[in-house]
């Protein structure tokens, strides 16, 4: 009951939230607060009291939920990003709706049902119900035909990674596994479970914007901040290295998936890392940093690290919220997120900065932060299974440095001139959005929190159980990574904005251009073709059949029907002729009657003697 | 009982017929939503007094005793949610008819008629008897789109439709002639042909009988190639006409198959299963492709008919290929199959009503006319995003369950086409996330009137009940599903064993 609830509340909340009447619109906000408290008691509870509930779906399957150490993680890290988001989203007047707050609700209970669930089908369930709710918010101001855009392509790339759960499902269950419970699945028989390792992986990378999906991240920054800050840091993108994380066991049964994985995940921390150093906008370069840190999770679970990817997506979680955060207070106090534009913004608004910077040199894992122990674990994992992959995840803890701390040299600049709210004192062009001037009150303690959430989230490695690190990093390799963090983000900042931002890099690599290219338009091409054929050839011929059999029915009427009717009235002529003749000797003459009479006789006469002669 | 459900609509139709055509156009709709809802309250009696196994409320009356025939009607786990969904979706068809204000006399005895007729194919035990109410269903919806729709292209959509149905009822009837004299003693009564099973032995006889009755069903359905009368006749129907068309017409294809081809020739069905399954996977890629490619709404919905009825030939289909599956792969797929028939009917008829409803404010179905209506309507937009999304087949509808099920049950059995169909739910994704970008999303455009605006206001109350009903209903099966399944999945099990005999 208390997993159901823990699912079902926010969802239920959420949808009743989001159908009221506009004007129930002040109740919104407590509302969603509270119901966020709830979750997050419930969340709690649910940690300690480990619980399991279960109810028939479908023949033979089951639908599954339970709380174990991993799954208790992630409860935690949902329900407290989920409040402290709805807190600061609370200061942004246009997200004061039911239908923000309730959307809001609808993904964390999705996102709940995702990291409890332990069968394919209600995993699958909440994994797309958090692709609509992910549509939804980033196309929240809908007179924004961009943001629409954004959130249309965000929600088809992951949905092209959602087809993986649909094959591993049936393959789970051609493979003998019927139950399509998740603990099952490396037991999959035969080719199968090459199918089923196959899909979930693609799932999981499509979700957590590894390469070659990452771009979708990108367009997703169009939605607000808050939305960001809970979807595309601390819960949805970490969903794919959640389950990655939660299916490890699959990954080695099947050989290949584990090392592909790891490549992916290197690959991912230090391309879409460089992408980060290249951003000239504050949320894109925490969008590709995101997809970066993520790779770090992968990463652990290709080689392994469970544990290690768990306290990486926690430390990131906490941080990446943060930041997101105070990038959107920002944006609403100064109207922009451009770095160019954000030059002051940490000595205007102090808390605000302390916090962000907090943030930014846990990102940049600098000792003793959060994510610098997190990132060491990964690598002490990694490090056990190839050097090669090790030194590919060190380069990406370089870049990560570089990209933090040039984030964090812009927002430290003395302001070039008077940074004020009026709409004159910047070029139109440069902000995106009127500023207010002011950061809500609610804002700042928010984010301190965080901030030490995000500080301290190294602590958790001293834990146990799931958060215990094997293989634990040794000394020299916190060492080295201290080291080349600092040095790394010495160079950044004494380089500030003279860091180079090659196009491609600052296009994300390309990759949106490239699926439009190689999938979108030639679809669409063939959708046009078939839509032609479809009216020109198969309806055509439809209507071409029938107006074949209506000429038909008119020449048979022309010709068949003339000719049989004209054998007919030919019979009825021929018959009025013999009748005309026949009429000719009817005069009513008596003369000429017996002169036909003798005529008649003397022919029979002459037919008796010529029958007579011959016989 | 089950006559009483099927002759309620006729019976109130015939007492109608008396009123002088003056009376208030409220009396007569009032009097089809009445009915809707004694039939309703009947069918939840029947569904909750059904039998665990077999066919429940049996009547059976000799008719044609010397050609085999009789009048012989019966439910079980296929037909009864069939019969519920139609009387749902009539009911919710009758709210909505609440402000017609065209010669509401024939409207509502026309469709009472029609309602009459669909409940009694989905109940009709007996192969005359079923061929009679297909046709009538045809001779009726003839007359909605012909005399409600528009002008005279509604009069040639409404023929080509007749024409082309009726064609495919002919199959169908010279099927059920083949399997008459194949069975000894004579007889068209079903489940006396299903014990029998008199083309067991399958060969070119039996696999000409399934040609027959497979292509009378597949226009009926409609499967690609057979499926160019749909847009049309979609496009010209009233919203009303067309949410009976795709709600519930539709669904007398694909019931055929369940109730008819599959277990009556089950060697036939075993031999082409590959076959069906092919059409299927077609259906669904060409119907989400060509769907993709419309630009009016109604169109892109009604080829999005297509793509879902794919979805009930790949189930179906799979269920046939009996080696390479196992027991639970073919019961999720035939329970699938049944299930997509239910949820595709009330998710398309809300498709519909709400492209009727935009149709009555805007007076075109194209999607470039409109844009940002999710500022000026609220409530459409709303209910728009969801039908679309459940249209999709998001979790949380009943159109994933059904499809889910599909597409679980039938990997194992045809890997390929389950993998190429798969990909129909991403293709429906993007026309549906697509025509809502153009539609609710961005700044607002409505078509306007000649020289003035025309005042385009949200969904009235007879317009939110019925469609927020229809959608309500697709998130109950899709949340708790198990009410619906409990009564498919013996019924598919009994169906399977019999295909696999």
């Amino acid at each position: 009951m208390l997993l159901w609830s823990l699912v079902g509340l926010p969802v239920l909340a959420g949808a009743a939230l989001a159908l009221a009447r506009p004007g129930a619109t002040r109740a919104a906000v407590p509302a969603g607060v509270l119901v966020a408290a709830a979750i997050a008691v419930l969340a709690v509870a649910a940690s300690v009291t480990r619980p399991v509930a279960s109810a028939p779906l479908l023949a033979g399957i089951r639908a599954e939920l339970a709380v174990d150490g991993l799954s208790a993680a992630m409860v935690l890290t949902v329900a407290g990003a989920l409040l402290a988001v709805l807190l600061v989203a609370a200061g942004e007047p246009e997200l004061r709706t039911g239908r923000f707050v309730g959307l809001m609700l609808i993904f964390a209970g999705a996102m709940l049902g995702t990291v409890t669930a332990v069968t394919l089908a209600p995993l699958l369930m909440a994994w797309e119900v958090m692709g609509a709710t992910s549509w939804a918010l980033i196309g929240y101001h809908h007179r924004d035909t961009d943001a629409a855009r954004a959130a249309s392509t965000a929600f088809l790339t992951t949905r092209t990674g959602d087809l993986g759960l649909y094959l591993a499902a049936g393959a789970a269950l051609a493979g003998g596994v019927g139950s399509l419970a998740l603990a099952e699945l490396p037991a999959a028989r035969g080719g199968w479970l090459h199918v089923v390792a196959a899909g979930i992986v693609l799932a999981a990378l499509g979700k957590s914007a590894q390469l070659p999906f990452s771009f979708w991240l990108s367009g997703a920054m169009r939605g607000p901040s808050p939305v960001s800050a809970l979807l595309h840091s601390a819960t949805m993108v970490a969903a794919g290295a959640y389950l990655l994380l939660r299916l490890a066991p699959l990954l080695g049964a099947s050989g290949w998936a584990g090392p592909l994985v790891a490549w992916v995940g290197a690959a991912t921390a230090l391309l879409l890392g460089l992408v980060a150093v290249a951003q000239s906008d504050l949320k894109q370069l925490l969008a590709a940093s995101t997809c970066a840190q993520i790779g770090f999770m992968v990463l652990a679970a290709g080689v392994g690290g469970s544990s290690a990817g768990v306290l990486q997506l926690i430390a990131h979680a906490a941080t990446k919220s943060l930041l997101f955060l105070a990038a959107g207070a920002w944006l609403v106090a100064l109207g922009t997120k451009r770095l160019g534009g954000l030059a002051g913004a940490a000595r205007r608004f102090p808390l605000v900065g302390a916090a962000f910077t907090v943030g930014a040199l846990s990102l940049a894992g600098l000792p003793p932060l959060g994510l610098w122990v997190a990132k060491d674990t990964v690598l002490a994992a990694a490090l056990q299974r190839s050097v090669a992959l090790y030194a590919v995840g060190l380069a990406g803890a370089v870049v990560a440095a570089v990209y933090s701390v040039r984030a964090l040299w812009f927002v430290w600049q003395p302001a070039a001139g008077p940074v004020e709210p009026a709409a004159s004192a910047a070029p139109a062009e440069v902000l995106e959005q009127r500023p207010t001037g002011q950061v809500a009150p609610v804002v700042a303690p928010v984010l301190l929190v965080l901030a030490v959430g995000a500080a301290g989230a190294g602590l958790l490695v001293f834990g146990s159980g799931v958060l215990a690190p094997s293989p634990a990093p040794a000394s020299w390799e916190l060492v080295v990574s201290a080291l080349v963090a600092f040095a790394a983000a010495g160079l950044a900042w004494r380089r500030g904005a003279r860091i180079p931002a090659p196009a491609a890099w600052l296009g994300w690599l390309g990759l949106e251009q490239a699926a439009h290219r190689l999938l979108v338009r030639p679809t669409l091409a063939l959708a046009g073709v078939l839509a032609r054929v479809d009216d020109r050839v198969l309806d055509r011929g439809v209507d071409a059949a029938a107006r074949a059999t209506v000429r038909a029915a008119r020449g048979l009427d022309r010709r068949g029907e003339g000719a049989v009717d004209g054998a007919v009235r030919g019979l009825a002529d021929g018959a009025r002729v013999l009748g005309r003749w026949a009429r000719r000797p009817q005069t009513g003459q008596l003369h000429q009657y017996y002169a036909q009479a003798s005529v008649g006789f003397a022919l029979l006469a002459a037919l008796a003697v010529v029958l007579i002669v011959v016989r | 009982m089950l006559s009483l459900i099927v002759f309620a609509p006729a019976v109130v139709a015939l007492v109608l017929a008396f009123l002088p055509a003056t009376t208030p156009a409220r009396v007569f709709v009032g009097a089809w939503i009445a009915t809707g809802l004694v039939q309703l309250a009947l069918v939840v009696a029947v569904w909750t007094a059904m039998p665990a196994v077999g066919y429940g409320f049996v009547e059976r009356r000799a008719w044609i005793p010397s050609a085999g025939i009789s009048y012989h009607l019966g439910v079980d786990g296929l037909s009864l949610p069939l019969l519920a969904l139609t009387v749902v979706v009539f009911t919710a068809t009758a709210v909505f008819a609440w402000r017609e204000t065209r010669r509401p006399k024939a409207y509502v005895t026309l469709f009472l008629a029609l309602q009459a007729v669909c409940c009694g194919l989905f109940v009709a035990l007996d192969l005359i008897l079923f061929f009679l109410f297909f046709d009538l269903s045809i001779v009726f919806m003839y007359f909605v789109i012909a005399g409600w729709g528009a002008g005279a292209r509604a009069r040639a959509a409404a023929l080509k439709f007749f024409l082309y149905t009726f064609l495919g009822s002919l199959a169908l009837l010279l099927g059920f002639i083949l399997l008459f004299l194949a069975a000894e003693p004579h007889t068209f009564d079903i489940p006396t042909l299903v014990a029998a099973n008199p083309l067991a032995a399958g060969g070119p006889y039996a696999g000409l009988t399934l040609l027959a009755i497979g292509v009378g069903l597949a226009i009926k359905t409609p499967t690609v190639p057979f499926h160019t009368w749909l847009p049309p006749a979609h496009t010209e129907a009233p919203a009303t006409g067309s949410a009976v068309l795709a709600g519930v017409l539709l669904k007398m294809g694909t019931y055929g198959f369940v109730r008819i081809a599959m277990p009556i020739l089950p060697a036939s069905w075993r031999q082409f299963a590959l076959a069906v399954v092919i059409v299927g996977v077609v259906s669904v890629i060409w119907g989400a492709l060509v769907a993709l490619a419309q630009t009016d709404l109604k169109r892109m919905i009604a080829y999005t008919s297509v793509n879902h009825m794919g979805y009930v030939l790949l189930g179906v289909g799979a269920a046939g290929l009996v080696a390479g599956s196992d027991e639970q792969a073919r019961q999720l797929a035939t329970t699938g199959a049944v299930t997509q028939m239910v949820s595709h009917g009330l998710i398309t008829g809300a498709l519909f009503l709400l492209a009727g409803s935009l149709h009555e404010r805007g007076h075109t179905y194209q999607l470039a006319a409109y844009g940002g209506l999710a500022a000026r309507t609220p409530r459409f937009a709303g209910l728009f995003a969801v039908a679309a999304f459940a249209s999709l087949g998001l979790p949380g509808f009943s159109g994933f369950i059904a499809e889910f099920q599909i597409f679980t049950g039938a990997l194992g059995a045809a890997p390929i086409p389950t993998a190429l169909a798969v990909t129909g739910i991403l293709l429906t994704a993007g026309l549906f996330l697509l025509a809502m970008q153009k539609l609710l999303l961005g700044p607002v455009r409505i078509p306007d009137a000649p020289g003035s605006p025309r005042p385009f206001g949200d969904l009235h109350p007879s317009e939110t009940i019925p469609i927020a009903a229809l959608l309500a209903l697709a998130t109950v099966i899709g949340l708790a599903p198990r009410f619906l399944l409990d009564l498919i999945e013996p019924a598919s099990r009994a169906l399977n064993e019999l295909v696999t005999r």
